[in-house]
């Protein structure tokens, strides 16, 4: 990264200055000072003023700063107490029984001075890196304007807009592919790096890259709205929520200046008075405990921290909404999992039809489709599909929801019913049970049992490594909840070793079964959820980690959870539970390197064993180590793939 | 209201942390953000008087860090 302007100005003045005292300091040291001067005391004074020089060419910021703190009554500014501390190693000049302090006054400032340039080229670096790591925006859309395509800013087109994505471009705007095939690299948003292929017809996310064929595609949002826009405002909003660790640090540092400096203030002048120690040796101490009175290392590299942590987790595509579900994430130690869409496809496939006496499959299928009519639920999609023709809405009217049940219409004046066996229980219809460890739909019409349909949903490929890298990474609780029948739930446990299950939950129950497991809770952990955020949200928001999967184009779903995985790969739990841990380790380490560094000074310095050397690495040497340990919390690729070996 | 600026030459963690607590108690201020990281400040207070609150956090973030800028 090249220098800002500000940047090069503090460098060439540093570089200015310290040219300057090194030639001040070999022309005081090797001039026989005394002997043309004509006595210790202008040596001495010649001295002074010779530091001074390149003591304000490198600091006068510093002490504007200082001056400016006074006037708008700002105690304990950095500036303020780093000016109090150089120019009172010069002042020492003032107490007769101490040898001179001006070099290493003037050697303090510029010292700390590096280090200030050092620190802000490191922020500037970590701050550009994350945000080239997301980096995820395009810059034009192709847009065909009278025969010839144009490239136009994305923000200028609305929706229904067609425009073109070259092979090895950035797709600018959601959209459905109009004309064309190709494959898409979708890592950018995903964190997945295989390829993906699509088609005419197919739904395209902002932000995939195009690998290989033309596409003509129609804008469904605007740019604003668009899924580039919306991970790029989540995650740069994510950095507002902080961790408990972070708001600690921001109380910590309110109180730590303040307290460190009063205590130098105490150091300058109890032993002196009260016990007639010698004021210089006492008044170095002090200005020495000022040097680290500042809490910058803290405060700029645990936020840091968890910014490179939520930017790395975003690049594997672990959408973290704060620090705080970071920080929660960490602590996790119980998964409750919802069964349809999260362990399984959630594409439900009619896989049997079981006609009563004297009925026909396809009166019995006619009649559950155009009962389901009104209803988006997966079962109603995979009846409707298995039907085949087109459900008219003309022909259905009162639809009416049994809310985890079934539901009923009146079709064709005659009133249908399809759903569960307490739903024909409760309306005393007289039914045959179907005992298949599947999902089954009971079907009537006009009070007559028609048949039943079973229904099978597909397990995930990766649910059960997902499971095993959970119980890999010390989660050994992981629990399902399903609205689904007691032998399909106990199916899909045993095949995925589930440590626990619940079965035969309405919605509602969900949030109370969820609520049970939070009260079981040991203090210190988290629970999460997963869920696939459509009909989850209260669960979502009642979890202390709500996660919502697959959720690329899914607005609500990014809207009641806190953590989100753009593909719907349960596998990626695992991987956000360690990118968390890791993240919260090196924010630990942080905390307690820079506190230990800066205690143990101050514990030499009152002891009058650390001098103002030591002083400034304590402060600016150790901001900048710290930053440095922080960028590691973007690096999430190295737990990406030992998370894949181990699967 | 909320809205988002962007902010020009905040240099200092700690002062971006002192600036967002005295910026969040200027009377009417619902909610004040000043995030170091990624240059923005955030402000959160009633339509009628933003403009005005919004002069007041310049002015606290000069007094912090003579520098600093909303850019509006």
């Amino acid at each position: 990264m090249a220098l800002s302007r500000a940047q090069l100005r503090l460098r060439n003045r540093i570089i200015l200055a310290i040219a300057i005292f090194f030639g001040v300091f070999g022309f005081c040291e090797l001039a026989p000072l005394e002997a043309w001067l004509g006595g210790t005391s202008q040596a001495v004074t010649f001295q002074f003023f010779a530091y001074l020089v390149p003591f304000l060419i490198g600091g006068y910021d510093v002490l504007r700063n200082a001056i400016a703190g006074i006037i708008h009554r700002q105690p304990f500014d950095e500036s303020l107490l780093m000016t109090i501390a150089t120019l009172g190693a010069f002042a020492m000049v003032a107490f007769p029984d101490s040898d001179p302090h001006m070099a290493e006054g003037a050697a303090v400032m510029l010292f700390y001075q590096v280090g200030e340039l050092f620190q802000s080229y490191a922020v500037g670096k970590s701050r550009q890196s994350i945000a080239e790591m997301m980096d995820i925006t395009p810059d034009y859309a192709n847009v065909d304007r009278n025969g010839s395509l144009v490239q136009v800013d994305p923000e200028e087109l609305s929706v229904g807009d067609l425009f073109v994505v070259k092979p090895g471009e950035r797709i600018p705007l959601d959209g459905v592919i109009q004309s064309g095939s190709s494959t898409l690299d979708t890592s950018a948003l995903t964190g997945e790096s295989a390829p993906r292929s699509i088609h005419e017809g197919q739904e395209v996310a902002s932000g995939c890259i195009n690998l290989t064929g033309v596409l003509t595609v129609s804008a469904t949002r605007i740019f604003e709205e668009s899924t580039v826009s919306r991970i790029l405002e989540l995650v740069e909003n994510a950095s507002d929520k902080k961790a408990r660790t972070e708001s600690f640090i921001t109380r910590f540092a309110r109180v730590y200046t303040p307290v460190v400096s009063i205590s130098a203030l105490l150091l300058a002048l109890v032993p002196p008075i009260l016990f007639g120690a010698p004021w210089a040796d006492w008044v170095e101490r002090a200005l020495t405990f000022l040097v680290v009175s500042c809490p910058c290392a803290l405060v700029i590299s645990v936020p840091l921290t968890f910014f490179g942590g939520i930017g790395g987790a975003s690049r594997a595509g672990v959408l973290v909404k704060g620090g705080n579900y970071l920080e929660a994430l960490s602590q996790v130690d119980t998964v409750v999992f919802d069964k349809t869409g999260t362990l399984t496809t959630g594409s439900f496939d009619v896989v049997a039809a079981n006609p009563a006496l004297g009925v026909t499959p396809e009166h019995l299928l006619e009649t559950a489709a155009f009962a389901e009519a009104f209803s988006d639920h997966p079962i109603a999609l995979s009846i409707k599909k298995a039907y085949g023709r087109e459900v008219s809405p003309s022909r259905v009217q009162e639809g009416r929801n049994y809310a985890g049940a079934g539901v009923s219409v009146i079709y064709d004046g005659e009133a249908c019913l399809a759903g569960n066996a307490q739903l024909m229980e409760d309306l005393e219809i007289p039914y045959t049970p179907n005992t298949t460890p599947a999902t089954v739909v009971y079907v009537a019409r006009e009070g007559r049992f028609l048949g039943s349909l079973t229904i099978a949903d597909r397990v995930k490929d990766q649910a059960r490594d997902a499971i095993d890298a959970l119980h890999g990474v010390q989660v050994y609780s992981c629990i399902m909840l399903t609205g689904d029948r007691q032998p399909v739930a106990q199916e899909v446990a045993e095949r995925l070793s589930l440590d626990g299950y619940q079965a035969e939950l309405l919605p509602q129950d969900k949030v109370s079964a969820l609520e049970e497991v939070l009260a079981k809770k040991p203090s210190g952990s988290q629970v999460a959820f997963v869920g696939d955020g459509i009909n989850d949200a209260p669960v979502l928001t009642r979890a202390d980690v709500g996660i919502a999967m697959g959720a690329l184009g899914s607005d609500a779903a990014i809207e009641a959870a806190d953590v989100v995985l753009m593909d719907d790969d349960p596998s990626k739990i695992a991987l956000a539970i360690r990118i968390a841990r890791k993240t919260m380790s090196i924010a630990r380490e942080n905390i307690v390197f820079a506190l230990g560094v800066k205690f143990g000074v101050l514990g030499l310095a009152a002891f009058g064993l650390a001098n103002m050397w030591m002083a400034v690495f304590a402060d600016v040497g150790v901001a900048i180590l710290a930053i440095l340990n922080a960028m590691r919390a973007m690096r999430v690729k190295d737990l990406v793939s030992t998370g894949k070996k181990r699967l | 209201m909320k809205k988002s600026f962007k902010l020009r030459d905040l240099e200092c963690a700690n002062c971006a942390a002192k600036m967002e607590d005295k910026i969040g108690r200027i009377p009417g201020v619902a909610s004040a953000r000043v995030n170091f990281l990624t240059q923005k400040f955030t402000l959160e207070a009633p339509e009628d008087s933003f403009e005005q609150i919004l002069d007041q956090a310049q002015a606290v973030m000069s007094s912090i860090e003579p520098d600093c800028r909303i850019v509006r």
